[in-house]
Formats: structure tokens, C-alpha cells, sequence
């Protein structure tokens, strides 16, 4: 799971998203905001130290996003695709684990 | 999303997630945070309804959708009457409604949709008993529109229509409680929740998803904008409040009043530690700091007393 | 298909409404009393009391939250009804358009009532045309028949995918709603022939493939909405006809025409307008062409989709058109004169047209006051000129 898992859906977007006016305003692809990449926004961003991570999953608990998910190692895995860097995740983990860094692009 | 097997018996939430990334909350934001709970605990069966508010953005623009549930984007003052008639179809087309394997359906409205303008089609909503569960999303303010004062924003705090100045114009009567209003319904379960105990607030989904008739659930969701409090803050600000006992924690259920304080052998906080975190209440006298706390102390003696007499 | 044979039962316009809800196989019903209509949601209540159907009953707490209601059953797939008046159907204006927004094929029952202040609950038209942008179908129904018969077709047009959009059956304030008429009520299963269920646009209920509706527009996507929408209501008039026809075939009541004309062959002067008043008007016709006038009658039978080909039709023939308008709109003319006078603006047809308000809050309008009106239009026709366009024709002077 080192992928994000948004990627397949950002595909499905795009491909069915050719799409037609539908009566109603109905949208038919649920999950279908993945397509805007809200890590844009990002001034801060969250740095991990993963010998600090005691898989508390607290970050992962309180990110609106969400950007946080989780790999094989059942350790934190921070999507900068749609990061906010609104630093909830740094200020509710219990170790240090995550510091929010100014954002160099 | 999928989640390791391993992880999923570790976690205290569900892996499963039905809100997508890539919506357009602001920073810190705690409805949306709300929002991916409440879908957390219900899941894809689920019809949720959602008025004018911050979470009518949070959604998405057409074409593009945060929700993995199906919803109706509905008017301002519309949600209680709205879900009673969603309700009503799915009975009418034979559907089971609420309960562990029936179908969902959820309002999901703001503190001005509920407090205010929203109030009367919440009351019919309860009163007449529809399965489904009615979630106030609390941030205290009329959000999407810019911050203005709803009938749930505290004493003292700064609105763009309560703007304090040289005649130090803040708001000066004390947040509405929906959530009494909502009780005096006497409806089978109605409960409290934050933001920052999201366990506790599953729990309160689920005993709401259980319990036949209509079910209310407040839940107290922090507004960085809003409240001018720094984004990182969200979660700490919601904690102080329960902590404080601004907003405790409670559930009401068959005439039966619990507290749910995640400490409840203490004392409460003081009201400033709550305030000092967030710019809306810098305006605030001392004066103005110790009527909002007598006032947060007669309340909670008050739910206190209930949960005593009424336990 | 099974032989006719009607079931005459003598009922008032909102039994005749509530009995068309019942033999629709409505599933949902959300309302909320107001005179006159009143007597329809009772009567529903009835026969669910009397366990004649299973209708879901939303007793709601408002008219807003009616149709509110209405949204959400119909969005969720079940067929829904619902009836208001006046001061109801003004409070439920803003989920009107949310209704026909979200393309709902909601059928209502409007009883036209004046509206306050001051007080009045008698008859007029200006409640339900003060609503006309609202995206609803309208049919102006001339007695308790046309309720009936209006109520069933206005599921099947409503519901017809290439209009899916919600439709109002109008009915006079007490003049029909509280008035005993004889109907012809249709057996169960040729009104089941005639409308089958419901096949929704969307449904809220296919939970592996969630959607959203009604979601936020930019300005890049809001205009194409509402074109769709104007193309649907476009289309509903070739609908309209069809399932009128249809009707007429299978019931012997033909409605495939959006205006009825009356004796306007050879006329000089027509009289047009809308609802219960045009019985009146015919009545009048027949008697003032015995006096020698060459008069006749149109029904507007539709107001939305306006019947704009029907009138242009209609005014090219003839040369005099009086508009007895139960409605107005301040500022301007009564509503149906208006629209009727712009539907010609780019045409040939240059008929004499005046406007004669009556009736409002339910004044009585008989066929002497047509023989008057008739009168000052032959005046107007021999001068050849229209003086006074807009006469407040019930003063009391
Ligand atoms: C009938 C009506 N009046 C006013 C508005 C404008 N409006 C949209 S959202 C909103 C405030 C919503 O406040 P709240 O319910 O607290 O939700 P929040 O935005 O704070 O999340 C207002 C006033 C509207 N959409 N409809
Ligand atoms: S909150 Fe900190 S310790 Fe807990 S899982 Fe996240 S990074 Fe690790
Ligand atoms: S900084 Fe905010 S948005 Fe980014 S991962 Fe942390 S909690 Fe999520
Ligand atoms: S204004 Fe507040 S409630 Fe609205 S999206 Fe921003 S943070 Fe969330
Ligand atoms: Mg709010």
C-alpha cells in the first residue's frame, strides 16, 4: 500500500467524467472529489520520523481529510497530494513523531 | 481505501472510509472531520441529507463528489422535513429503515440550520417520529456565509454581525440549547458529542442507528476560520471544551440522562482555557469571561442534577 | 385492455383530487391543512383509515416542510402527492423551484385562493400564477372532472422522462373544491393500465452506486441546468398532447389539446381564460349567440408550458380578444392577458385584446357580467382601437 489509494479513483473520474450534463445536478461518481489536489494549499507540511511512531493512529483519527493512511507496516503514510498542512495531526500525536515543516516547493 | 487486517483490530474506528480527499473545507476544518465519522459508522447505506452550510461545499461541486453515500442537497431550513420524507419512501417502497442491517438516513445540518432557521421542521421531524438520525453539526456561527452569529454562538464571542468595536457590540445572550429544546420532545435518544472523542461519538451513532424513532445528536465541530483559532488547534479546542464543561458530554436516553466526561471524577476546567485558544473571544472583559462561566456552571450543575434525579 | 365502464360518483373538486391520489397509487402524501383544501388531505386520511391503501401520511408542520418532504420521497423514488393553497403555496415557494430543480415529477393540488391581506379564502388565480417561474407544470381545471382526470394524467406526463418535472392541478376555491359534481372515476386496473408505476430518473436508493444531487453549480455548469430544464418543459407540450390523446382514447375525454375552444368558428370576439370561470363563459357564449353576437370561448388549459402555438393559432382568426383575468400582477396587467399579448409580439396576428379583471377573492362572476364585457368589446371592435387595455371590470363604482 505505498500508493495512495486515491489514485485508482482519480482514473475513474477521468474516464467517466467525459460525461454528459446529467437532469438535476445528479454527480455519479461518489469519491470523486480526489480529482482536486488540495495539497496545493499546504504552507506547513508534516514530517514523520517513524522511530518516534508508536502506532497510536491518533494522526490518522483526526485528519479531515483524509490524508493520512496507513502501509504494510501498519505505520502512518502522509498523502502530500491532499495534505492540508493543517497540523492537527503534529499537535494530537502523543510522541513528537510529526513536526510540521515550512513547505519548500 | 483498504486498511491491513492487522491495523483494522487496532484501530477504534472502522478502516472503511466513504469521505474522499480532495474536498474544499478550509484548513483544520471540523465539520468535515464530522462528516467522515458519521460515514465511518454507517457506511455505504446510507442517504444523507445535507441544507445550506459549510458541508454543502465540503461535498463538492457538481460533478464531483467527497461522499462515497448517497445525498440530497437540500434547502436552508429544510433538513428535519426532508429526511421525514425520505423516510417515508423508503417505508412506502419497502425498505428497512434504521436498525443494524436497514438503510441510513441522515441529516446532517449546522448549528444556524438547526438553531434557527431550521428549528421548526427539526421539531416536526421529532415529533413525529421518524426513523432516521438528525446530527447538528456545532461550530457556532453561520459559517458559509461569513461568520455571522447563530442562535448557538456563546456569549461573548465576535461574529462579522456581532463585530464588538467601541461599543463593544458581542454577542450578549447565551448559546441556545438545542439540545433541551430537542429533549423536551422526549425522543428515545439524544446525546452530545465532539469532535475530539470520536470513539464516544461512534457510539452515540450506533446506539442512534439501534434505536427505533428519531435520534439527535449534537456534536461540537471547530471552525479555525470562523473562530480564529490556528488550524492545528481544532481537535485541543475540543477537548477544552468538554473539558471545561462548556460542552459536556452527555447522552439522554428512554428519560434517562448520562453524563459521558471522558474524566468525570474532575472538576471542570476554567472557561479561559477554553477561550484563550481562539481569536472570536478576545474582545471579552473579565466581566464578560465571568458571566460566561457562571453561566457554564449553572448548566452543568443543572445536567448534573439531571443525570442525578433522572439516571 | 379491459372494456370502460366509469364509476359516477357524486364528489367535490378535492374529493375528485383526493380520489385521483388514491387511484394513482400514490405512495407518499406530506401536507398540511389550509381552506379549501383541506378536504383532500382528509379524505386521504380516510382511506388510509379505512386501510383502502397503504400511503406513507407525513403529517408535517408546514407547507415548507411539505413540500420539503415531497423532495425527499420523490427523490428517493415513490410517487408523491400533495395539496395547498394561497398563503401554503406561497410559503412553499422556495422548494417549488427545488422541486422541478431536481427534476421531481410531484403532482400537487393547488385550490386557487386569494391571498391575504386582507383575509379572504374565495377564489383566484393569482396564488398559483405568481408562481408560474417556479419550473411547474400548470393545468387549470374547469370542473371536478378535469381535477380527476388531471391529477391522473399530470402523474404520467410529470413522470414521462423527457419531462420529469412536478405539475399543478388548479382548482377554484370552493366554486370546485367545496362544490358536489358528477365525476367518472375510472376502475383500478384501466387507471393502472394508463399509468404504471413509476421509473424514476435517479433514486437515492441503488447504495453501491451512490450519487449526489442537487450539488453546487459554477457558473461554468448552472446555465446548461437550467437549459435542460427549459428543453424539458419545451418537450412536456408534445407530452402533454400524447398522454391527452391517450386519454381521450382509453376514457372518452380527449385533452389532447393545451386550449379548448368553444364555438369560435366564425367569432368575432373570443373570450380567454382560465379555470372554473370559462363554465361560465360558455354559458354565456351560448346565450349571447342567441342575442346575435358572434362570440365564442377559449380555455387555457395549460398555463405552463404556455400554450404559445394554440394562441397564435387562435389570434390570427380572430379579430377581437377580451381576457377575463381572475389574477393580477401589480405594476402590470392581469397575467394571462399579459402573456398572451407578449406570445404575439413577433407574429402576424394582431387581434384587438383587452383585459378584464374579475372575480378577484371570489366576487361573483356570472354571465350577465360576460354579456356586459361583450358589449364593450363590440364598442372596441367598431372603433377598431383599443382605449382602455387593462378594465377593473367589478368596481363598485
Ligand atoms: C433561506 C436561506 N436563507 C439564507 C441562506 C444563506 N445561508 C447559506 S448557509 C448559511 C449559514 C449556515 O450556517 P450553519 O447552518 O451554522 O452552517 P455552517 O455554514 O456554519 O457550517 C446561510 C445564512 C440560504 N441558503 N437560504
Ligand atoms: S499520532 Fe504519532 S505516534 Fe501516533 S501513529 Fe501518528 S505519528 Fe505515530
Ligand atoms: S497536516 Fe492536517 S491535513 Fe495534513 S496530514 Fe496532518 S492532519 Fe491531515
Ligand atoms: S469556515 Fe469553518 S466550518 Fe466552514 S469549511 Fe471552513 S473551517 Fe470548516
Ligand atoms: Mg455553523
Amino acid at each position: 500500500m505505498a500508493e495512495s489509494p486515491f489514485k485508482a479513483d482519480i482514473e475513474r473520474v477521468k474516464r467517466e467524467y467525459s460525461e454528459k450534463m446529467t437532469p438535476g445536478a445528479v454527480a455519479r461518481i461518489p469519491g470523486s472529489s480526489v480529482v482536486n489536489k488540495t495539497g496545493s494549499w499546504r504552507v506547513f507540511m508534516p514530517e514523520f520520523n517513524r522511530d518516534k511512531c508508536v502506532r497510536c493512529y491518533l494522526c490518522y483519527i483526526y485528519c479531515p481529510e483524509p490524508a493520512i493512511y496507513l502501509d504494510e507496516e501498519n505505520y502512518p503514510v502522509f498523502d502530500y497530494d491532499y495534505c492540508k498542512g493543517c497540523g492537527i495531526c503534529a499537535n494530537e500525536c502523543p510522541t513528537d513523531a510529526i513536526v510540521m515543516v515550512r513547505e519548500t516547493k | 481505501m483498504e486498511i491491513p487486517e492487522s491495523v483494522k483490530k487496532r484501530l477504534t474506528l472502522p478502516a472503511e472510509e466513504h469521505f474522499y480527499a480532495g474536498h474544499t473545507a478550509c484548513q483544520g476544518c471540523g465539520a468535515s472531520l464530522g462528516l467522515r465519522y458519521v460515514l465511518k459508522a454507517y457506511g455505504k447505506k446510507t442517504i444523507v441529507a445535507i441544507p445550506a452550510c459549510c458541508s454543502t461545499i465540503i461535498a463538492g461541486a457538481w460533478p464531483y463528489n467527497t461522499l462515497d453515500a448517497n445525498l440530497f442537497h437540500t434547502a436552508f431550513a429544510t433538513t428535519g422535513a426532508v429526511i421525514s420524507g425520505i423516510e417515508a419512501a423508503l417505508k412506502a417502497l419497502g425498505y428497512k429503515v434504521k436498525g443494524e442491517d436497514g438503510v441510513m438516513v441522515v441529516g446532517w445540518a449546522g448549528d444556524g440550520g438547526t438553531a434557527d432557521i431550521g428549528l421548526q421542521a427539526l421539531s416536526g421531524f421529532l415529533e413525529r417520529g421518524h426513523d432516521a438520525v438528525y446530527i447538528m453539526y456545532d461550530n457556532e456561527a453561520y459559517m458559509n456565509t461569513g461568520i455571522q452569529r447563530s442562535g448557538s454562538t456563546p456569549y461573548g464571542a465576535w461574529t462579522t454581525n456581532t463585530p464588538g468595536g467601541k461599543r463593544h457590540f458581542l454577542e450578549k445572550r447565551h448559546k441556545k440549547k438545542v439540545i433541551d429544546i430537542v429533549i423536551a420532545h422526549e425522543i428515545p435518544y439524544a446525546a452530545t458529542a465532539s469532535d475530539a472523542y470520536p470513539e464516544d461519538f461512534l457510539r452515540k451513532l450506533r446506539k442512534a442507528q439501534k434505536i427505533p424513532g428519531p435520534s439527535f445528536i449534537q456534536l461540537f465541530a471547530p471552525c479555525p476560520t470562523g473562530w480564529r483559532s490556528p488550524t492545528d488547534k481544532s481537535i485541543e479546542i475540543a477537548r477544552l471544551a468538554v473539558q471545561t464543561a462548556y460542552f459536556p458530554l452527555f447522552e439522554y436516553e428512554n428519560g434517562k440522562y448520562r453524563i459521558n466526561m471522558p474524566s468525570p471524577k474532575k472538576e471542570p476546567k476554567p472557561i479561559e482555557e477554553f477561550l484563550k485558544l481562539q481569536g472570536r473571544f478576545k474582545y471579552m472583559t473579565k466581566e464578560d469571561v465571568e458571566t460566561l462561566q457562571q453561566w457554564v456552571n449553572h448548566e452543568w450543575e443543572k445536567l448534573k442534577k439531571l443525570a442525578e434525579v433522572f439516571g | 385492455m379491459t372494456e370502460y365502464k366509469p364509476i359516477k360518483k357524486v364528489v367535490s373538486g378535492n374529493y375528485a383530487a383526493a380520489y385521483g391520489a388514491l387511484h394513482a397509487r400514490v405512495q407518499v402524501v406530506a401536507a398540511y391543512p389550509i381552506t379549501p383544501q383541506t378536504s383532500i388531505i382528509e379524505k386521504i386520511a380516510e382511506f388510509i383509515a379505512n386501510g383502502e391503501t397503504d400511503i406513507q401520511y407525513v403529517p408535517v408542520e408546514s407547507e415548507h416542510s411539505a413540500m420539503a418532504a415531497c423532495i425527499g420521497a420523490s427523490a428517493t423514488g415513490a410517487r408523491v402527492f400533495t395539496a395547498t393553497a394561497a398563503q401554503g403555496l406561497a410559503l412553499m415557494h422556495e422548494m417549488l423551484h427545488w422541486a422541478s430543480g431536481s427534476r421531481l415529477p410531484i403532482v400537487m393540488v393547488n385550490a386557487n385562493r386569494a391571498l391575504a391581506p386582507p383575509w379572504s379564502v374565495w377564489d383566484e388565480q393569482t396564488d398559483s400564477l405568481s408562481q408560474r417561474d417556479t419550473g411547474w407544470m400548470q393545468f387549470y381545471a374547469e370542473n371536478n372532472q378535469e381535477v380527476y382526470d388531471g391529477v391522473l394524467m399530470a402523474f404520467k406526463i410529470a413522470e414521462d422522462k423527457r419531462v420529469s418535472l412536478p405539475a399543478m392541478i388548479v382548482e377554484s376555491a370552493f366554486i370546485l373544491s367545496h362544490t358536489y359534481d358528477i365525476v367518472e372515476m375510472i376502475p383500478q386496473e384501466l387507471v393502472d393500465e394508463f399509468l404504471p408505476p413509476r421509473d424514476p430518473l435517479y433514486t437515492l436508493t441503488d447504495f453501491d452506486n451512490p450519487i449526489s444531487v442537487g450539488a453546487l453549480a459554477t457558473p461554468n455548469d448552472y446555465y446548461e441546468f437550467r437549459y435542460k430544464e427549459a428543453m424539458a418543459m419545451e418537450r412536456a407540450k408534445k407530452v402533454i398532447k400524447e398522454v391527452g390523446r391517450e386519454f381521450g382514447e382509453r376514457f372518452g375525454r380527449d385533452y389532447s389539446q393545451m386550449i379548448e375552444t368553444y364555438r369560435t368558428e366564425d367569432a368575432e370576439i373570443v373570450f380567454m381564460g382560465m379555470g372554473s370561470l370559462m363554465g361560465t363563459v360558455k354559458e354565456a357564449v351560448d346565450v349571447l349567440r342567441k342575442e346575435g353576437y358572434k362570440v365564442g370561448a377559449v380555455k387555457v388549459r395549460w398555463f405552463r408550458p404556455f400554450p404559445k402555438e394554440e394562441l397564435y393559432q387562435l389570434a390570427k382568426e380572430v379579430p377581437a380578444i377580451a381576457v377575463v383575468d381572475r389574477n393580477f400582477s401589480f405594476g402590470q396587467e392581469g397575467i394571462l392577458f399579459n402573456e398572451s399579448k407578449g406570445v404575439l409580439f413577433n407574429t402576424d396576428a394582431r387581434p384587438l385584446m383587452k383585459d378584464y379583471i374579475v372575480g378577484l377573492g371570489g366576487r361573483d362572476f356570472t354571465v350577465n357580467d360576460v354579456r356586459t364585457i361583450a358589449r364593450d368589446m363590440k364598442k372596441t371592435l367598431e372603433k377598431g382601437k383599443v382605449k382602455e387595455e387593462v378594465v377593473w371590470y367589478h368596481l363598485k363604482r
